[in-house]
């Protein structure tokens, strides 16, 4: 590529926000008992790296899960376990079984900074680029500042970097899998073994590999792609999991950690569907248990439905994308025991798409980041939050120009206001109305980022700017929900129409 | 933000390159800083709560202040905006007072004053020809000179981690010089002579300002070969310009000259009590020349020819600003290092006479009388350099050869500010940001002058590539030798002999050009 230099400075660039947001405070510092999400990952370098294999998902004397209990999948306890090893060469004491709890120092921070860096360096990154490059039909610079625009999503950096959250980097190997079958799902299961909440986009991925058999038909080459995809599969879950195969009780046990059904239908302030609509009904506390998990799912299950049976039937690289986007925002909205960083999981697709329809997307990528201000604020990340997403959006509005990409054509709505015109002939405002609730919705987010730092909420609502937040964006995301789903139902006639203009 | 987006939205990529650069001055600001930060609350301090009559005298604090009025003026105005951030850090006896308002505050001002930056690279990027204009906007002069200048890495690190304003006076210079490419040179000398009434400093580059200014301005014309026609001098430019010198000072000092403070306001600004070196050795000739004297003396011990017991016991890398002693070689005095000063820039300042190139010329002559004060000043600060690195920038879009020298120069000049950042959090920044700075400035340079002949040859392409294993070394690999605790100064040491080297070359390799470049005749401008 000529003009690698280019990408090199995105690169860097990126690294350096990374780096830099780094500097500031972290997830539960200096508030003990609990901390936050950094002792947890702290902690589980101390228990992988103290205990034997066995005891890592049970509870014991030695291991507390009360106290951040490992529940994520095995690789990202392998992943500890090897970040310990590290850490018992700098300095035991960060990871000395009881008495490393609640350990904190500016050297310490350094280390467990340096970690994310380097999965990012080593996973994310490269898998960014190389999507990047890989993406067909746009120019050089397009392909450069689409790189940058993903490098610098601030909602990723901040939960990384900011308030600690290790894990998202294997991620980024989704973006390669559309192009390689094998390696792809491969790269998957992995992903999936590295955080449970990879499950959000199982589904396009099912669909989508299933449709190409199909397409290949079933008795010839279909089937063999299909046996090879299958074997990929079983091997690399076994692969991962092969310590922990040797009791039933053992896999039950790490089964149990890795979905917490008791837990509630949602945690904090979601902006998601149940917590914005028990605002006026708690649902929580009137509807039992079981029949929350039910109807989580069976909301779920048929906001997701359309789209991948449309996958399946339909299978095309475009509208995988946009597939993962919408079953990820269904998941999202509707799902049981949600968590507000999950949001990430929704906003990683839409990087991919970021090149497609920058206008929405850039939008949506803003609204997800602010749906997570409350917990930016309670780490104290204020200012980085405020510099990274001004800092994304001068990023996207400058390489994309985003404001001149208005269009029908643009939006990737020009079939959808077609067929929408057949019935009502006068349809054509569409555009000018996103345009304007582009602009209202910047409007509303800055004036409640706003009056959350300035403000105190009344005695009587202490959570009234959180749940206005969550309320706010939770409206977005429905919106957004529908507006992925046109897409992808009004998609292959786009593909058709324009076949046959070509 | 609605407004700002629809500004950058019609492809305004200057905006948008400054503004990314001003966001990423704010991430930077928890950021290690240096005693700067609190030289520069003190002077806050100072200014704001004592009369005019005891701003030079004041010394509770050991940063007493050392800059001109105006600098103390600026100060003034800062502080009548930082009550409202925190009142306790303009009391003078609050030593080492910092809050997080504090920090806030400060940095803040750095970013803000900044913008005078800003607009003079808008009004350098206006002066160069765009003759080259490729196709693609990454690959203007216009372009690669304005992220050059904005994203420049010296001014990043040493501005908005260790602390300093050098932002918006390194604006003023820039300023002052486009003015002079734009004709407008009455404005180009105020504005000189209001640099030179901030930070002293700017005093090395004053031959190039006064020469090019009696050259070709008050001379309106020349003879047809290049040679001055004397009787074409205009007395009213000479006077004019002289008032407004004269107006400026008047302004700046006459308050002191009033108070009779004027000695006592010279006695700070000219403090010849500090050592020959700063306390890390900027990379010129006296780092050369005491690396060798360290050299001789280490080796004179370990063969027994020097007496230990006589050696001085100030060492250099101790921290602190102090007298030297060379061991082996004879001590250097500052009236040594004036005279090495003078005869380094007096050629340059001759060619500015005698073969007047008009703007270009006068900014060559600038950059050689920054770099010759900086390979032979007393108590050089290594920051100096970007005293050179900014103007030369200007020159690096315009021909390949100063692209050449530029490279050389920053790169070196850039790598030997890493060691005022030597804490662990800022390791990766720097390293990152060097890096980003230098990959570009090389690539898009290379780009812009890729149907010329290569811009290094194999020694200088050797001789960069040797920083890298320089870092490793001294910043990975030296200190958990068992050498880190007998000979504690060799990294830096090292950092600035080899960056001497470089930086020594790109001196001789811009001198050479200027004195052997095309004569006057050739040149149409006039």
């Amino acid at each position: 590529m000529e003009k690698w230099y280019l990408m090199t400075a995105a690169v860097l660039l990126g690294l350096t926000v990374r780096w830099t947001v780094s500097l500031n405070s972290y997830s539960g510092a200096g508030k003990p008992p609990m901390f936050g999400d950094y002792e947890a990952q702290r902690h589980w370098q101390e228990i992988t790296f103290n205990l034997p294999i066995k005891q890592w998902y049970f509870n014991s004397s030695d291991n507390n899960l009360q106290y951040w209990g490992l529940d994520y999948p095995p690789l990202t306890a392998y992943h500890s376990f090897l970040c310990a090893y590290v850490a018992k060469f700098i300095n035991p004491d960060w990871i000395a079984l009881h008495t490393s709890r609640g350990y904190e120092s500016q050297a310490h921070k350094l280390f467990m900074r340096a970690t994310v860096l380097i999965a990012d360096l080593l996973i994310y990154i490269p898998a960014v680029v190389l999507y990047c490059c890989c993406l067909k039909e746009i120019s050089t610079k397009k392909k450069i500042a689409s790189a940058l625009c993903i490098l610098l999503y601030p909602g990723l950096i901040l939960i990384d970097y900011g308030h600690f959250h290790l894990g998202f980097a294997l991620w980024g190997v989704l973006g390669v899998s559309y192009d390689w079958d094998l390696l792809g799902s491969l790269a998957f299961c992995l992903a999936i073994n590295y955080k449970q909440m990879e499950l959000y986009h199982s589904l396009p991925f099912f669909c989508f590999l299933l449709g190409k058999c199909f397409k290949k038909g079933l008795k010839g080459k279909g089937l063999v792609l299909l046996i090879k995809l299958t074997c990929t599969v079983v091997a690399s879950f076994v692969l991962c999991w092969l310590p922990f195969f040797t009791e039933r009780e053992q896999t039950l046990q790490v089964l149990r950690r890795l979905f917490p059904v008791d837990r509630g239908l949602f945690e904090d302030k979601v902006a998601n569907i149940w917590c914005s609509f028990s605002v006026f009904l708690k649902i929580r506390d009137i509807l039992p248990h079981h029949i929350q998990i039910m109807i989580s799912f069976c909301f779920t299950f048929l906001s997701l439905l359309p789209a991948c049976i449309k996958l399946t039937l339909h299978p095309s690289p475009k509208g995988f994308r946009f597939t993962l986007v919408s079953c990820a925002l269904s998941f999202f909205l509707f799902s049981f025991q949600v968590h507000e960083k999950s949001i990430l999981l929704v906003s990683l697709p839409v990087c991919l798409v970021l090149s497609e329809i920058p206008f929405m997307s850039t939008w949506f990528l803003l609204v997800s980041t602010f749906s997570m201000l409350p917990l930016l604020l309670k780490d104290e990340l204020l200012m980085p939050s405020v510099v990274t997403v001004m800092a994304f959006f001068i990023a996207c509005a400058t390489s994309f120009s985003i404001f001149e990409k208005t269009s029908e054509e643009e939006l990737q709505l020009k079939c959808f206001s077609t067929s929408v015109r057949k019935y009502f002939t006068c349809f054509t405002f569409l555009p000018k109305i996103i345009q304007h609730l582009f602009l209202m919705s910047v409007i509303t987010m800055i004036l409640l980022t706003m009056m959350t730092v300035t403000l105190d909420p009344p005695q009587k609502l202490p959570d009234l700017f959180s749940v206005l937040v969550c309320f706010v964006s939770c409206l977005h995301f429905l919106f957004f929900l529908v507006y992925f789903n046109i897409i992808i139902m009004w998609d292959s006639k786009n593909g058709r129409s324009q076949k046959k203009i070509n | 933000m609605a407004a700002l987006g629809i500004a950058i939205g019609g492809g305004n990529w200057f905006s948008a390159l400054a503004l990314g650069v001003t966001l990423l001055k704010c991430l930077l600001i928890p950021t290690y800083h240096s005693t700067d930060f609190e030289v520069h609350r003190n002077w806050l301090a100072i200014t704001h709560s004592l009369p005019i009559s005891q701003w030079y005298y004041e010394a509770t604090s050991e940063w007493t202040l050392d800059y001109p009025p105006f600098f103390a003026w600026f100060e003034y105005a800062l502080s009548h905006v930082a009550k409202y951030f925190d009142q306790e850090m303009l009391n003078v006896r609050n030593l080492n007072y910092s809050s997080s308002r504090t920090l806030l505050f400060q940095r803040f001002s750095v970013i803000f004053t900044d913008a005078l930056f800003v607009y003079a690279v808008h009004e350098c990027c206006k002066c160069i020809d765009g003759k080259k204009a490729g196709k693609e906007l990454t690959e203007k002069p216009k372009f690669i000179l304005s992220v050059l200048l904005l994203w420049n890495f010296g001014l990043l690190i040493v501005d908005h981690i260790h602390f300093q304003y050098n932002g918006f006076l390194s604006g003023l210079m820039l300023l002052s010089i486009a003015r002079f490419f734009q004709k407008r040179h009455m404005e180009g000398a105020f504005l000189f002579a209001v640099l030179l009434h901030f930070k002293h400093i700017y005093l090395y580059v004053a031959p190039a300002y006064g020469v090019y200014l009696l050259r070709s301005y008050c001379f309106t014309a020349n003879k047809p070969d290049g040679s001055i026609r004397w009787n074409s001098f205009s007395f009213v430019r000479l006077i004019s310009l002289g008032l407004i010198v004269f107006l400026v000072s008047a302004v700046s000092l006459g308050p002191f000259l009033a108070l009779n403070q004027l000695p006592q306001v010279f006695s700070r600004l000219f403090p010849f009590k500090r050592g020959l070196c700063h306390a890390y050795w900027a990379p010129n000739f006296w780092a050369l020349y005491s690396a060798l004297d360290k050299v001789l003396s280490v080796i004179g011990l370990e063969l027994k020819l020097l007496d230990p017991n006589k050696i001085p016991k100030a060492s250099m890398t101790s921290g602190l600003v102090q007298q030297f002693q060379h061991t082996v070689l004879p001590s250097v005095t500052p009236l040594a290092t004036f005279i090495c000063t003078l005869i380094a820039m007096l050629p340059s300042v001759f060619c500015l006479w005698f073969k007047p190139q008009g703007p270009r010329g006068f900014l060559r002559c600038l950059i050689l009388c920054a770099l010759s004060s900086f390979m032979f000043g007393w108590h050089v600060h290594e920051k100096a350099i970007l005293l050179a690195v900014l103007p030369m920038s200007l020159l690096s879009v315009g021909k390949a050869v100063d692209a050449s020298i530029f490279l050389i120069l920053t790169t070196t000049g850039h790598y030997s500010l890493f060691p005022l950042l030597f804490t662990a959090p800022e390791l990766p920044i720097k390293i990152l940001l060097m890096l980003l700075f230098t990959i570009y400035s090389i690539s898009s340079l290379k780009t812009l002058f890729r149907k010329e002949k290569p811009l290094f040859n194999w020694m200088e392409t050797f001789y960069l590539l040797g920083l890298g294993p320089l870092e490793v070394f001294c910043e990975f690999v030296f200190p958990f030798t068992s050498w880190n605790l007998k000979y504690p100064f060799v990294p830096l040491l090292l950092t600035s002999a080899y960056c001497a080297v470089g930086i020594t070359y790109a001196w001789f390799k811009l001198y050479v050009s200027v004195l052997t470049g095309p004569p006057v005749g050739k040149t149409k401008k006039h």
